[in-house]
Formats: structure tokens, C-alpha cells, sequence
């Protein structure tokens, strides 16, 4: 069967990728390694006949996230052989608990009590459109979440933002509650001084000998 | 033939990975981040695999919420990671130790 044989491959190279992520030494290659296992994940969604889902995958994380985590390893200047030291330290524990993890997981999945070594993936009627399904249950039944979810990548940007925005020196930007907090007498000084008569010609301007009280 | 056990026993095995990474990484704050990425890819094979095989298309409604919730959840964890590097000039977990927990 054709099918089996391309989700051994992919499956390997999902695996295969996903251990080079996380053991990668120059952290660029770990970004690049991760976008490889999550497209291969995609692929094996795409083998599900979860079409939309597995398009939605690649361009949301393979084009949006992977490059943002791209973006931060290259303009962060860290020390990752400082971050590397003592790598191998833990690496019986890490194994003890990942094995165990596992074995417990397949054994579960592939007991008879389980029910499901003979589940096979249905095949899907003719003219089935996953996409079509999605979005009629999205825009109907789960309309409310849908725009919540909408609501929350929002909330995610203007954190991102907010976050990381650093405060320029040499802007000319105003502060508009500084601007209406002014009063009055901040801005305008009333000076009181005598009416000075208008000079008549051939005749000295009348010199005033009071000082005008600031 | 492809079974629903086939993706089962791969999205247990790829969790089981990024719980290594998680564990491998421990002092460095990107590659735990792409650990917990990967974690969360294993969790949405299961509830994909899960919804095709019993015919109900919200499990992959609920897939859709999860990459929503997991791309503004990265967004903000490498947001902090850039001002955790400013202030502290470092990523190393190890480091994070001001509030003195």
C-alpha cells in the first residue's frame, strides 16, 4: 500500500527532524529543522485528508511563526556555546523519562482493551470538501469562538508590540495630556504698565519714571 | 493499510521527543519555546487523526482554535525573550532569578 509507505517516510522524517531541532547546535539550524518537521507533520494532515488544516499549518507556522523565531535567533547576539555547556549533563534522566513515556503510550494504544489496532482511517464519501466542512461548522456553530480567537490575535499583536516598543529620544512627539494639563498662567504673563502718550512731533516722548510691576 | 494507531503511536512518540528536548534545553529559553511548538503539533495530530476517524469535523474546529492560541502565544513568548535580552543580556533560564523563587 502506497499510503503506508509515504507515512513511514514522512513519519521519519518528522522524527528525524524534530530530534535535529531539539539537538541542534547553532539554534538557525534548530529554527530550519523545526520547519522541516512541521511541514512533514502537515503532510501526514494532508495524507488524513484534513486538507485545510494542513495548508493552514504551513502557512501559519512554516510562513508566520518559524519566521519570527528566525527573526529573534538572528537579531538576538547571544553566547549559545555558553548556553551549551553541560548539554549531555542530563541526558539519562531525559532518556528515562521519554522512553518510559513512550512505552507507556504504545502500550496503551495498541492494547486489545483498547479497541484499536484494527481502526482503519475511513475512507471519505465522493465529493467530500474538508474545507466546505470546516467553514460551514466554523461561521455557524462556532461562530462566537471564531471571533474570539479573531479578538485574541489582536490582543497577541498589541502585547507583542507594546512589549517590545522602545521610547525614541530625539522625536518631536507631544504628549497630549502634558498639552491639556497647561494652564493659563504657564503659557501667558500679564504685564501691567501705564498708556504711554503718542509722541507729538518736535517734541521729547514723555520719558515714565515708574517701573512697570512685572 | 492506515490505521488510526499509526498516527496515535507517532504523535506518543514525537511528544515524547519535545518532553526530551524540553529536558536537553533546559537552559536555553528558544530551543525550549520550539520544544513546546512541537509538543503542541503532536497534541493537534491527535485530535486531526481522532476527528477524521470518527467523522465529526469539530475536533479539527478545535486544531483551527490551537494554532490560533499557539501563534499569538509564541508571538508574546519571543516578545519577552527580546526584553529579557535587553535587560539582562542573556537567555539563560538560569539567569532569571530576581524574583527570587
Amino acid at each position: 500500500m502506497t499510503s503506508v509507505v509515504i507515512f513511514y517516510i514522512f513519519a521519519a522524517v518528522l522524527l528525524l527532524a524534530s530530534l535535529a531541532t531539539i539537538t541542534a547546535k547553532n539554534p538557525v539550524h534548530a529554527a530550519l529543522y523545526l520547519m522541516l518537521s512541521f511541514f512533514s507533520g502537515a503532510m501526514l494532515w494532508m495524507l488524513m485528508k484534513a486538507e485545510f488544516l494542513a495548508v493552514s499549518l504551513v502557512l501559519v507556522y512554516v510562513g508566520a511563526v518559524m519566521v519570527l523565531f528566525l527573526f529573534v535567533v538572528m537579531m538576538l547576539d547571544v553566547n549559545f556555546e555558553e548556553l551549551r555547556k553541560g548539554f549531555w549533563k542530563h541526558v539519562p534522566l531525559a532518556v528515562i523519562v521519554a522512553v518510559i513515556m513512550v512505552f507507556e503510550m504504545v502500550t496503551i494504544l495498541t492494547h486489545k482493551a483498547a479497541d484499536l489496532p484494527n481502526a482503519r482511517m475511513p475512507e471519505p464519501a465522493a465529493g467530500y470538501n474538508n474545507a466546505r466542512v470546516l467553514g460551514n461548522l466554523i461561521y455557524t456553530q462556532y461562530f462566537l469562538p471564531f471571533q474570539l480567537a479573531a479578538a485574541l490575535l489582536l490582543v497577541g499583536m498589541i502585547a507583542a508590540i507594546a512589549l517590545t516598543l522602545r521610547k525614541r529620544k530625539n522625536t518631536k512627539y507631544i504628549n497630549p495630556a502634558d498639552q491639556i494639563a497647561v494652564k493659563r498662567d504657564d503659557r501667558v504673563r500679564i504685564v501691567k504698565m501705564n498708556a504711554e502718550a503718542r509722541p507729538t512731533v518736535g517734541e521729547q516722548p514723555a520719558v515714565d519714571e515708574q517701573q512697570p510691576n512685572a | 493499510m492506515l490505521t488510526l494507531t499509526h498516527y496515535l503511536v507517532l504523535s506518543a512518540i514525537l511528544f515524547s521527543v519535545s518532553v526530551f528536548g524540553i529536558f536537553m534545553n533546559r537552559k536555553n529559553l528558544i530551543v525550549l519555546l520550539m520544544a513546546i511548538e512541537l509538543m503542541l503539533l503532536a497534541v493537534n495530530m491527535n485530535f486531526v487523526a481522532f476527528s477524521q476517524f470518527l467523522g465529526d469535523a469539530s475536533g479539527q474546529v478545535f486544531v483551527f482554535f490551537i494554532l490560533t492560541v499557539a501563534a499569538a502565544e509564541s508571538a508574546i513568548g519571543l516578545a519577552i525573550l527580546v526584553v529579557l535580552f535587553r535587560n539582562l543580556r542573556s537567555i539563560n533560564v538560569e539567569d532569571l532569578g530576581s524574583l527570587k523563587g
